[in-house]
This record gives structure tokens, sequence and C-alpha cells, in this order.
């Protein structure tokens, strides 16, 4: 495990618009994702949580540039992602995939899993032919797929088993990062934990770096070394797993921890229960986006977006409860 | 290599496939049982003595006794509750865990007779309900007329996704009042009117009057959720069935939906049976737990029972595989392998394949409920002989049990 980035995303937008004037130019936009920043480390896991609708899994697609950015840099290795042609961008995609969440949707039922896990490994030509069908077992196999199954359909296989298939897809092109968009949200709790083993074993194993999009703040705190939380395309809290966890500073992070429900009856909760929905992205509140929901909001909020500051080394927030704070560690 | 070159059909696990042939046959046979069913379910006038019964325990409001829900599939046979047995108390919420497929819902949908017909049937067992007016029917045996009296005004159901319960077309409000005006004859529009604005605001809906003329598109998850609640609550029910009310919301949505539901009993004094895979919100909610897997009970009894001393392996196995917010593992326990088919269901104890306790006597019949305490069972044949006997760490979390895993699949 080196320290080197192996991705920098400073200040990713990506803007949708909606109601177009007369000639076709956009009046105004849906912020999807406005203004995130982070960076991961080779070999580590960063966790994104937060809930529908703030922008996480928009944040994963424009990073492999499913799509377009609107604004901002994505440096993969230290190249632009954003600005780089698409011939060139086709040329890196094996270092860049993708793990969905619905297992069920996103493999071909026309086609055998042998041939699902193969066909970008003969796109890419990642292994010479001749090695081609040794290759795909050996993937299968690291994927506890056993290799029997290669001439078989999707349809044949449970929910964790796709899951597995999608996961052997992605890692059969030896990439480099791989994003994963709440690959265990749709599975059992008995099928997850295997899931999230095999995920585990795999980078041990191979050094893959996961970009991991959740909502599930236990699974996320399992597999990840750093958190961001978002909310309304925002960025709201970054940092390491440890001090997201142990130390939470946003109300929003304070508010998503207590809101998840403990597995033993004795469990005293002091419980923050937001008010209300998350409001509409089209429209957000003026200031600080999350004040409509926010127990310690004051008059400053709604005037002055809080800056994305750093209270602990490593540990980024923006929230003005912080604003003092920070001036008395500078 | 020519192992893979050869073209043939292999099935997975223990499914079977069957001919075309095969396959008629079946459905014929089918069809002769569940048209004899239906036809029994559809008779208009049955004397009532036919289906009142008598409660075990008056303090009960529904007692399972011995449930069993079969669908006849063109493949089989599938026994999607296969005896089951637990009560729901008054005032209580009972909680029922499984993953998919372990007939939690079917059960459910038993009690308000709305299991798929004419493939699923109730075919053995009581379902006793303590009706208002005092008598106790066995909904088992109630004629479809009957239940609609009950249905939805004694008991009603909160089913899982919000978004597909609600009906597109129709304001939320007319939805509402169609409820009222249907079990209560005689109401007038207004009254109708007044108590679905009083249900909106119990609830916890704000704006009620601006939600009431509003379709369910201009909801947002939560606030659809919180809708189904109110109309589930407009007939007084004895008894409120929770079909996983907050699988499909946020974390922060689903605080508030659960402390809604918390509150409401009080209100209400009415039982709730909440149906969720997951353990957590058991924990929070739950006075009762029943663990089911593959349409049987494993693990029945007070929550601080299943929680602090859980006694079959697939209750531990359940609970050690769950990651919780706090509480680091190296390495998350999995269990091994998957439920198995529904169709060709073994002899022996349905978890024999992926128990890591399993012992020699597990090949035998599948094991009955034992008693631990007065409230607390569970089937399993590790406690015959020993009844203290704790395996809560005896479960490994390593690498043995993936490997394990691999290959028995």
């Amino acid at each position: 495990m080196s320290d080197e980035n192996i991705l920098v995303v400073e200040d990713l937008k990506k803007y949708y618009p909606i109601n177009k004037s007369l000639f076709g130019k956009p009046q105004s936009f849906v912020k999807a994702v406005d203004g995130v920043s982070f960076s991961i480390k080779k070999g580590t896991t960063m966790g994104l949580v937060g809930e529908s609708g703030c922008g996480k899994t928009t944040v994963g697609r424009t990073i492999l540039r499913l799509h377009e950015v609107t604004g901002g840099t994505v440096l993969f290795e230290g190249k632009d992602l954003s600005k780089i042609s698409s011939g060139k961008l086709r040329k890196m995609r094996p270092q860049l995939q993708m793990i969905f969440q619905d297992p069920y949707s996103s493999l071909s039922p026309r086609m055998p899993i042998g041939e699902i896990i193969g066909e970008a490994v003969k796109v890419h030509k990642i292994v010479p032919r001749s090695e081609y069908r040794e290759y795909i077992l050996q993937v299968m196999q690291d994927c506890g797929l056993q290799p029997q199954w290669y001439s078989r359909y999707p349809h044949e296989f449970s929910g964790g088993q796709r899951q597995r298939i999608c996961i052997a897809r992605s890692v059969a092109l030896k990439p480099k990062l791989i994003i994963c968009d709440e690959p265990v949200s749709a599975l059992d709790v008995s099928i997850q934990a295997q899931i999230i083993n095999l995920m585990k074993d795999l980078q041990t194993q191979f050094g893959y770096t996961y970009l991991f999009i959740s909502h599930d703040l236990s699974v996320v705190e399992h597999i990840s070394d750093e958190v961001g939380v978002m909310y309304l395309g925002n960025m709201v809290e970054y940092g390491s797993k440890t001090s997201i966890f142990k130390n939470p500073l946003h109300p929003y992070t304070k508010a998503l921890m207590s809101a998840v429900p403990m597995p033993d009856p004795d469990y005293k909760m002091n419980r923050i229960i937001l008010k209300g929905d998350i409001p509409s992205p089209a429209n957000p509140p003026s200031g600080c986006k999350f004040r409509t929901r926010c127990e310690h909001c004051m008059e400053i909020c709604a005037n002055k977006v809080p800056e994305f500051r750093e209270i602990e080394p490593g540990h980024r927030v923006a929230c003005h409860l912080y604003n003092d704070k920070e001036s008395t560690t500078k | 290599m020519a192992l893979f070159k050869k073209k043939k059909i292999q099935s997975i696990g223990d499914s079977q496939y069957l001919t075309l042939r095969e396959e008629r046959k079946i459905a014929k046979e089918n069809a002769k049982i569940t048209k004899a069913y239906e036809k029994r379910k559809n008779r208009t006038k049955v004397p009532e003595s036919e289906y009142l019964t008598e409660m075990r325990d008056p303090k009960n409001v529904v007692e399972f006794d011995n449930l069993h829900t079969y669908f006849y599939t063109d493949v089989g046979v599938s026994k999607a509750v296969n005896g089951v047995s637990f009560d729901i108390p008054e005032g209580s919420i009972v909680g029922v865990v499984g993953e998919s497929g372990c007939g939690k819902s079917v059960t459910s949908l038993s009690l308000m007779q709305l299991v798929q017909a004419p493939q699923g049937q109730i075919v053995e067992g009581q379902i006793r309900y303590k009706a208002t007016n005092g008598k106790c029917y066995d909904i088992a045996k109630m004629p479809r007329n009957e239940m609609l009296h009950i249905r939805g005004k004694e008991i009603s159901m909160i089913f899982q996704e919000p978004m597909t319960s609600l009906n597109p077309v129709f304001t939320i409000g007319a939805q509402l009042d169609e409820v009222v005006l249907l079990h209560e004859p005689g109401t007038t529009k207004e009254q109708a009117k007044a108590r679905s604005l009083e249900m909106l605001k119990l609830v916890g809906i704000a704006m009620c009057e601006k939600v009431y003329d509003s379709y369910p598109h201009e909801l947002s998850g939560g606030m659809r959720q919180r809708v189904m609640i109110a109309m589930s609550l407009s007939c007084n029910p004895r008894l409120i069935i929770a079909d996983e009310p907050t699988t499909a919301l946020d974390v922060t949505i689903q605080a508030q939906i659960l402390d809604l539901l918390r509150d409401l009993r009080h209100k209400i004094q009415g039982s709730i049976m909440l149906i969720t895979h997951d353990l957590g919100v058991i924990a929070e909610m739950a006075d009762y737990v029943v663990v089911m897997y593959a349409g049987r009970i494993v693990e029945k009894g007070t929550v601080r029972e299943i929680f602090h001393t859980p006694k079959h392996p697939y209750t531990i196995g359940l609970m050690k595989s769950k990651p919780s917010v706090n509480k680091l593992v190296e390495r998350l326990y999995s269990i091994p392998g998957q439920v198995p088919n529904p169709i060709n269901m073994p002899k022996h104890c349905y978890y024999k394949n992926r128990c890591e306790m399993c012992q020699e006597c597990c090949e035998g019949d599948f094991p009955e409920l034992m008693q631990f305490s007065e409230t607390h069972f569970a089937a399993c044949h590790l406690y015959r002989d020993n009844k203290d006997l704790v395996i809560y760490d005896s479960l490994t979390t390593g690498a043995e049990s993936e490997k394990a895993e691999v290959a028995h699949e």
C-alpha cells in the first residue's frame, strides 16, 4: 500500500438542465453534484454515504464519464479524465470498472456467464487468445464461481451468485479502481456478508482500490478506510473511518449515525430525528443546504455557504458550527 | 477441457428439470386440487359455526396454529409456510425475521387471506382471530365474503413499497375516505373527510389539508409511507401487519417511521406484526421475535432472549453476519451456501447443509421446537441433551467457512 493518490477529484460538478428556453438554452439546473472534492489512496477503500437523491451515484458515474462532467477535474493517476479524448478514454476503461446495484438487471440474459465475464477481456486483449479460457476460469475461481458454470445463463443463478458474476466481470480486466454502486443493498443479510468478504479478499490479494457507494452506514464502516458523507450534492464531512464514526462533527452525520437501529434491545439511544425530507435539488435552500433540517441552525446558516474546512488533520467538515474552532487551531 | 465442451444441462443445487409432459401432468393435478379449495372459499351462505373456534389464551389477538400454506406451481408443490405456530398477544409488537423466501410474508398474507390464489392455498392449520365483537374466528376456514368485514377494518396492512401500493390516479383524500366509507356504512362524506384529516395529523403530516388534495406522485417516499399508515389506522384496527415498512426508505426516514409506529401502538392500543429482515429494527421495536427459515420457525422468544441468549445456529449466524456501527470485526461471519429449493425440501433439518454445528443426529427428522423458558423455543438437535449449551462463540469467523461454502456450492 503506497501513499500515492490514485484518484483525485476536485470541485466536481454535474448539473442537469431543466426548463429550456425557446431556443434550447437551459434556464435552470438541478445541481446533482455541486463541488465535491476528495482523493483516494492506492489500495484503499473510500466509502460514500448519504440519503437517496444526494448525488452519490452521480459522483461515481461522472468519474467514469458515464455522464459528462460539467465542471471540475478528475485526476486518475495524474491524467484528467474529464478532458481526455474518447479514444484515449476507451484505452483507459479496463483500469476503471464499475459494479452495479442490481445484479438482476445488469447481466445480459442472453449470454452465458463465461462470455459475460470474458467479453471485455477479448475486446481489450487483456490476455492472449490461447490463454483466454484458463484466464476466465481462474477469475471465476477467485470470485467463488465454479468452473462448470462457464456456459450457464444468468437466470440459473441466485442474487448472491449473480453479484459474484458482476464482480468477476469487472475484476477480469485487471482494473486499478472499482466503483461499487451499492453492491450489496439488493442482497439478503447472509449473502451480503459473503460478498463483502469476497471484496475484501480480492482487495488484499490484488490490491484494488474501491470507491464504495452505499446508504448503509454499518457496511461502509466495515469496508472503508476513508468515509465521505454527502448531502444534496455537497460533501458535508470527510475523514478517516475512525474519525467519522467515533467523532462525527457535522449535525447531519450525527443524525445519520443515530438513526441506524442497533441490534441490541437494551441499547439506550438518544436518537436525533431529522424533521421532514431532503429538499428538492432543483430549488435548494440558500446558504447551508442542511439548515432546513438542522437543529443547530443559526442566522449565518441562511446567508453564507459554509466552507469545507479542515478541523483536525484529515478530517474536514462543512458547517458554521466549527467556524471558531478553526480560528483557534490556526 | 473436454469437460466444458459438453452441452449438457446440469441443474444448480437440488432443482430438477422437468419435461413439458411432466409439467403438464403436474399442472392438471394442481388445477383439480386448487379448484376444490377455491370452491370452498367462494361459498356464500356458510353457517357461522363452521369457522367459529376458541382461543387458547384469551390475551392473544391472533394465534397461528400449525399453519401450512402451499403454492401449487407447475414444477411441484412449494411449501412456503410449513407448520408455523406463534401467538400475537394484545398490545404487543411481534417481529418476524428471516431471509427473503423464508415465508414471512406468506404467513402474514395468509392471515389477511390475500395469498395469491388459486396457486396459493392454506392447506392445514388454524389462524384463530379474536374479533371486536367477542367472537373468535378461524381465518383459514372463513369464506371470502365474510373476510371482507375483517380485512382492512380490524386487521390492516402496511406494504413494503409505498410507491406502488397507492393508486396514482386518485387523490390521497379519495383513497383515505374510501376506507372509512366502505367499512363504516352510514358515514357521510364530511365525516369521512374529517376522519381522514385527523389520521393524517396523527401520523405527523403537518399540512394535512394540502396532502389530502394531492396525488401520490407529489409526495416523497416517507410521506407516502405515512399516508399508508394513516390509511391502515383509519378504522381503528386491532392488529396492524407491517410488511417491511421501512425497507424502501432511507435511514433518517426509517427512524421517523419507526418512531411513529412506536407512538401509535400506545395511542391505538393495538398489536403490530412487524415483518422485516433487519435485526436492528427488530431489536428496537419488537417485544417478541419469531425467526423463520425455509417456511418453518427455527426460534422464537422475547426480544431479550433472542438477542442475549440466541440458541439456533441460524439466528446466531444472522446476528454475526450483519456488521453494526461502532462494533468492528476483522471479518464478517458468513453463512455458507444458500436456502434450499422450496420444492424439494429435504426430510432432515433444512439448515443442516449450511450449519457448522451439524452433528450425526441432524440426519434424522426435522427437529421439534424445544422449550428453553416459558417463552423461548428453538428447533435444533444440539440441545437435546444439554439445554444450557452456549454455541455463540464456537462459530468460526475465519476463512474456513468460506472454503466450505465454495465446496458446498
